[in-house]
């Protein structure tokens, strides 16, 4: 059996954490290739559907990553994303899948250093956790 | 806006993909061969290619003939990070007659190629997911046409140093209407506190002051001493700004500048700011003789009016009546196209290096210390004497780098310290040539033009230049001396020698006060906490914001000729959108569906821009979107529960369409 290797979204802000991966690249800092970003403007955008389609097609992680607080580019899409993302932490516990497979990080355009450490360190939790649960369905259909 | 255009229904998609080598960049990690023939293989993709270089002007050409040859309508390019080349690329689509929208980009060299340099399988594999992502959002992109603005014709410029007198001079000269806003009661910053210049050894205030003195004289400059922007709303182009107007109690129309108020004052012994409480002030003061405007102003918090309600001397013996009691802070609200942030620098507090006894020895002093008591404008009248005793010092060392190139406090350069060391030592020997004078330093910056040659030129003077960081400074009871502990790293040793005075050649840090104005316009920070510009190399004085740009110290440490540089260069490009007259702003907005909204107002509640509104005709009101207000966030369209909302470039069909595309086990891809 192969080793597993965690599919991983990431949804991350064009302002903050996008130019903070693209500094990564440039940089050269190098992280695992598992995630996949989407870039959209702010992370105020993520709808909570998002998260939980992507994980009801087998994601095995979500990364959502944002400007610091006090530092959003639309003043406070980064509060409502971390409201947002709590609804969606305690609805997953309930269904049983673990709360741990979404992580909010505040990841700014100078921190590609922390965008690489913050990959590498989400694989490695995603890795311990196992595959997704649902992903056999999804993959069933 | 043209709305609700789309392509035309029964139209068939024709996809082109393009696949860009980098040169070696994206090319020796990831096979593109490979990935431009899995892609040509995805429904909906008429033509796939890759291209060593697609940004060039054959890459291009290739673009446009494949979409006239191919009939293609939405193009998909997998290059470098959209943030870089997605204007070039929206621009070819445009030249060959496609709407500038139907582009999707793929970022496979910042965020692939370069991240996974030693995984070529994997990395093909990642870029391959990427690429399917933006197919299928590509499919389901729609023309969109960006909106045109309105621009003032004017400038908001935030602090008065020399960064901020040179910005504004130079834009009021092309013509443009500057509002100069400077927190002190006078412009002219930290130059206007420095004795010379070097490597010229120019008068620093001989060469400043006729600057600040066109500023308040030139027909184009508001300036607004004394005063703080309090808020920022709009957007390029379109900004509107709200400056607090601090109460001097002194008429600024009425005041002659006599200086009869503060000669009666009876408060005298106020540290004097300027003079970085080296010498006293009225509570009645102008910060220095050559203030800009010259106004005095009455500082409250010392006043005796205001602070016992009693005396009012001034009021009695001013010739002009100018005195004003009553005076009370105003509000300003002014228009501006572009803002420039020339905000500067704090002094490095020396008190946090308590090694270097700062707080214990009065005759430890920093360099813009000692630079007030070189100046003949200055506590002493440009006598050289210990602070303790008065007496001239014959035995000065200079410790560099202090908070700079330091983990323990700041570890970037501060740019400025070498340099003024190496004058202030010069100036010593010009006083007194018989004075011993020591640098200590970790390495010598001399960098920019005739610095060198002034390097050598100090050290041909006598002066003593010790490699080697000072550890520790102190003082053996019953002696008048300093010993300063350091160890010499070319001769391996650590030695101790005995100064009269030590001089801390403080770095220069971000400055406290620009922090208001950094949450308001939301700018980034480098990890230094300096304002970070658009691009280190090619948009350095640009910001992340549209419309707003910075120069001198705030954008990070330098010297007088760079800010001057920046200033200019900073005034150019906040002059492009004022010249021409318009900006042109994204097209991806929201807009609502109609006959989904429900009226709930959630959206509202969540857009801080007031950029969505429920229309209070009747209890069937529906939400509206202001065009000119909205800023692509898409924090209504996640909120909506009606799902009526949608953010044009960004819709929530595009969106599942990528994260769908790249949860598609690999298999399923091939």
């Amino acid at each position: 059996m192969t080793e597993f290797e965690p599919t991983i979204i990431g949804f991350t802000c064009n302002w903050c954490t996008y130019a903070g991966a693209d500094l990564a690249g440039t940089s050269k800092i190098q992280y695992p290739t598992n995630i996949r970003i989407i870039r959209v403007m702010c992370t105020g955008r993520i709808e909570p559907e998002f998260i939980l389609d992507a994980l009801r097609l087998g994601a095995d992680g979500i990364l959502i990553g944002g400007c610091h607080p006090g530092d959003c580019h639309y003043q406070e899409g980064n509060y409502k994303t971390e409201l947002r993302v709590r609804l969606v932490k305690s609805l997953l516990t309930s269904l049983g899948i673990e709360p741990e497979r979404v992580r909010l990080e505040w990841i700014s355009a100078s921190e590609g250093q922390k965008f690489a450490e913050t990959v590498q360190s989400f694989v490695d939790e995603i890795r311990e956790l196992g595959p997704n649960p649902l992903k056999k369905n999804s993959e069933l259909k | 806006m043209q709305k609700g255009e789309k392509l035309n229904d029964s139209q068939e998609i024709r996809i082109g993909v393009f696949i860009c080598h980098c040169g070696t960049n994206i090319a020796n990690t990831i096979d593109v061969k490979k990935v431009a023939e899995y892609a040509s293989k995805l429904p909906e993709v008429t033509f796939a290619s890759d291209e060593r270089y697609v940004c060039s002007e054959p890459g291009q050409a290739l673009i446009r003939d494949s979409i006239k040859k191919h009939n293609l309508n939405k193009v998909v390019i997998a290059s470098c990070s959209p943030r870089m080349h997605e204007p070039t690329f929206r621009k070819t689509l445009e030249a060959a007659g496609l709407n500038s929208s139907l582009l999707e980009m793929v970022n496979i060299r910042e965020q692939c190629s370069w991240v996974h340099m030693h995984e070529p399988k994997k990395a093909t594999e990642k870029a391959k997911a990427l690429v399917a992502s933006a197919i299928a959002k590509a499919g389901l992109l729609e023309p969109l046409y960006p909106l045109k603005f309105k621009v003032t014709p004017s400038t908001l410029v935030v602090g008065a140093g020399i960064a901020g007198i040179q910005a504004s001079l130079d834009l009021a000269n092309k013509g443009f209407k500057v509002y100069l806003v400077e927190r002190a009661p006078s412009i002219g910053g930290h130059m206007a506190q420095l004795d010379k210049t070097f490597p010229t050894l120019d008068c620093s205030a001989c060469i400043l002051t006729p600057k600040m003195v066109d500023v308040p004289r030139h027909p184009n400059i508001n300036l607004l001493s004394y005063s703080e922007v309090k808020s920022v709303d709009g957007f390029i182009g379109n900004f509107k700004v709200v400056i607090t107007k601090k109460a001097r109690y002194i008429n600024e129309v009425k005041c002659t500048s006599c200086g009869v108020c503060a000669e009666k004052c009876p408060v005298k012994n106020i540290p004097s700011e300027f003079n970085l409480g080296l010498g006293k002030r009225a509570a009645t003061y102008v910060p220095f003789p050559q203030a800009v405007p010259p106004t005095y102003t009455i500082d409250k918090e010392n006043c005796l009016w205001f602070t016992k309600g009693v005396c009012r001397v001034c009021e009695k013996v001013c010739p002009a009546n100018a005195v004003d009691f009553s005076q009370e802070e105003q509000e300003i609200q002014v228009d501006v196209g572009t803002i420039i942030i020339a905000t500067g620098y704090d002094l490095f507090d020396v008190k946090q290096k308590p090694e270097y006894g700062y707080e214990m020895y009065k005759d430890v002093i920093s360099s813009l210390e000692f630079e007030r008591l070189l100046s003949a404008a200055g506590p002493t009248g440009g006598k050289l004497v210990r602070p303790s005793n008065g007496i001239e010092p014959r035995k000065i060392a200079f410790i560099q780098c202090v908070g700079s190139r330091d983990v323990q406090t700041n570890p970037y350069c501060s740019r400025i310290c070498c340099m003024a060391s190496i004058k202030h030592a010069h100036q010593v020997k010009e006083k007194h040539p018989d004075a011993e004078v020591s640098v200590f330093y970790i390495d010598l910056r001399a960098f920019g033009k005739g610095y060198e040659e002034f390097y050598a030129r100090v050290q041909q003077e006598g002066v003593n230049f010790v490699r080697g960081k000072a550890a520790e400074v102190y003082k053996e009871p019953n002696s008048d001396n300093l010993t300063l502990v350091f160890e010499d790293t070319l001769l391996g040793e650590v030695q101790e020698q005995e100064f009269d005075m030590v001089v801390l050649a403080a770095g220069l840090v971000p400055r406290t006060t620009a922090e208001p104005i950094q949450k308001m316009l939301k700018l980034s920070l480098s990890p230094d906490n300096f304002f970070l510009e658009a691009h280190p190399k090619l948009r350095p004085v640009e910001t992340q914001i549209a419309g707003v740009y910075l120069c001198g110290c705030a954008q990070g440490p330098k010297d007088i000729p760079d800010v001057v540089a920046q200033a200019s260069a900073a005034a150019s490009q906040a002059s492009i959108p004022l010249a021409k007259g318009e900006v042109v702003a994204e097209p991806t907005i929201a807009y609502v569906d109609q006959d989904l909204c429900c009226g709930c107002k959630v959206c509202e509640s969540v857009c801080v821009y007031d950029a969505i509104e429920v229309e209070a005709t009747d209890e069937n009101g529906k939400a509206k979107v202001n065009e000119a207000l909205c800023t692509c966030c898409g924090s209504c369209v996640a909120a909506c529960p009606a799902r009526a909302i949608t953010l044009r470039g960004f819709t929530s069909e595009q969106i599942s369409a990528q994260f769908e595309a790249l949860l598609k086990p690999a298999q399923q891809r091939d």
